[in-house]
């Protein structure tokens, strides 16, 4: 049966001789070379956004900020009353050194000058059974200017652009499909020009519309496998070095990665781009075979 | 050549035998068919008649007459703008294109500019029908010499189209009509672009064929062609209609055919 299904795949050397000619004849393959290697690059990047989204989303989902504008003068209460609180995990103080450090970015050396107030922070983790507005009453009562506020909050701007960056990028691979398939609809237009009067001869003996749209379906599917594979091959080759390449690249794609099912994602594209370009090839072909007798 | 044809038709014999599909009393029946190109005046008009199995016929008339679009109507390259075509007892006027193969399949069609697929081999071109009926290669293979052998051109299996003669053209364009054991064979002013002698030559290839059951008809101006096949019923058009005043062509007498 699957020998029945895909026998247009493995045609005798006398139907490779109908239509004439050898393969990869024509921009065909270029086109979807390209197409291929765009498809790759765009949708590794709208992968490795989604990488970078969830791994920001966990990271931050339930981390909480406490911030001590006095600097730290009930900094052992409030911890100790973080840890008393069901549901938080862990509790981390950060330094005086570490907040100036932070701040010499802004205001320079001036950062480090004594005078200057510096509030305390605590960073806290939270698990199942954390209940913040309980605890947001537990610290104001040891310290009432102090302010929870989730990182979630804060980051949430930055996580709506990675969202929106990465319908951007599967929009990208959608509307690249859809040229890559209109370019094998002229493509096969193209070719039932050249060969009109061999359809013509063969549909002449009896030939049927199938019999003749596999002789085209064929060399569609390889010059689209061809040109998929290719553009796929030096998509792989940027993407590596890009991301094991030079410095500039360690910034470029700010440390994400790419997962085992991403990397077959991206495997089956120019599969899927040979899949799409040989039954868009078909149909364009067969709809063309109609509208003659 | 001649000896070649002569070996070769024995071969044919055969196959005509084993490939008869039983006795019809009409190849063709036309009833009342018109045809138009397009939105111009109907090229052919109320076409009534039959063609009777194993019979041959000479199409004549003037340019113009509408004999080449008699002719596409019967092997299948246009449906008629009214009326109904039978072909081996199928009404297909109205048929869907998808049930048309296999009735083409039992046309052989001779044009006067050949049509043969400039980059095949002879080999190829004639082979086509075979391959198109999903014969296998060494079911082809034998059939196809046999055939290039019986038009002469046993030499020239590998040569393409444009490196032959017209006449070797025409032969090759012949051979791809019969390979098939067609039940009705069409031609197109066939002796057209060939010499005196060739038309001679073609002539005797498509009585053999008519003498093994085959119903020939032939769209021809030379009137020494239709002289030299004695018993050939002529058909002839003026005007996109038929001239057939005793309407022996509407109910053409049984004895007349050999089918």
């Amino acid at each position: 049966m699957a020998r029945m299904t895909f026998e247009w795949l493995f045609p005798s050397a006398s139907e490779r001789r109908l239509l004439g000619g050898g393969k990869l004849r024509g921009p065909t393959p270029w086109v979807i070379a390209i197409m291929s290697f765009s498809i790759m690059i765009i949708a590794a990047s709208g992968l490795a956004l989604a990488n970078t989204a969830a791994l920001l989303t966990r990271a931050i989902e339930a981390r909480y900020s406490l911030e001590v504008p006095n600097g730290g003068a009930d900094l052992g209460g409030l911890v100790a009353a973080l840890k008393s609180s069901p549901g938080v995990v862990s509790v981390d103080v950060v330094s005086q050194n570490e907040m100036r450090k932070t701040l010499a970015r802004w205001l320079g050396p001036a950062a480090k000058n004594a005078d200057l107030p510096v509030p305390a922070l605590i960073n806290f983790d939270t698990g199942p059974g954390a209940d913040i507005a309980l605890l947001q009453k537990r610290v104001k009562a040891i310290a009432p200017e102090v302010e929870i506020s989730a990182h979630r909050e804060s980051v949430a701007p930055l996580l709506r652009s990675l969202h929106l960056l990465q319908w951007l990028a599967f929009g990208l691979v959608v509307l690249l499909s859809g040229a890559a398939a209109a370019a094998v609809v002229l493509a096969a237009r193209g070719a039932l020009d050249t060969h009109r009067f061999t359809i013509e001869v063969m549909h002449g003996v009896g030939a049927t519309d199938l019999q003749v749209t596999h002789l085209f379906q064929r060399r569609i599917a390889v010059d689209a496998f061809v040109g998929s594979v290719a553009g796929a091959a030096a998509a792989t080759l940027v993407l590596l070095l890009l991301t094991t390449g030079a410095t500039f690249a360690g910034e470029l794609t700010g440390g994400a990665t790419l997962g085992a099912g991403d990397l077959l994602i991206l495997l089956a594209i120019p599969f899927a781009l040979t899949i799409l370009a040989t039954w868009v090839g078909r149909t364009a072909v067969l709809a063309a075979l109609r509208e003659t007798l | 050549m001649d000896g070649a044809w002569q070996g070769a038709q024995g071969a044919l014999r055969q196959r005509a035998r084993g490939g008869r599909r039983g006795k019809l009393a009409a190849v063709a029946e036309f009833d009342s068919v018109g045809l138009r190109y397009g939105t111009g005046a109907e090229v052919l008009r109320d076409l009534d008649f039959r063609l009777g199995a194993g019979a041959f016929y000479f199409l004549t008339g003037p340019s113009g007459a509408g004999k080449t679009s008699l002719l596409k109507l019967l092997y299948l390259a246009q449906r008629p703008t009214r009326g109904r075509v039978r072909l081996f007892g199928e009404e297909l006027s109205e048929s869907p294109r998808e049930a048309l193969p296999p009735f083409r399949r039992r046309i052989g069609v001779v044009f006067q500019d050949f049509r043969l697929v400039r980059h095949l081999s002879a080999f190829d071109n004639v082979a086509l029908p075979l391959r198109v009926a999903g014969a296998s290669e060494q079911e082809i293979e034998g059939p196809v010499r046999e055939m290039l052998a019986w038009v002469g051109l046993a030499d020239r299996a590998s040569a393409r189209p444009p490196t032959l003669s017209g006449g070797e053209q025409q032969r090759v364009a012949i051979a791809r009509a019969v390979i098939n054991r067609p039940e009705l064979l069409v031609a197109d002013e066939p002796t057209g672009n060939v010499d005196a002698e060739m038309a001679k030559r073609l002539l005797h290839l498509f009585s053999a064929l008519n003498r093994l059951g085959t119903t020939v008809i032939v769209a021809t101006h030379d009137v020494g062609l239709i002289s030299a096949t004695p018993g050939a019923q002529l058909i002839r058009l003026e005007n996109g209609s038929l001239v057939d005043p005793t309407g022996v062509l509407k109910n053409p007498p049984e004895d007349q055919w050999r089918g």
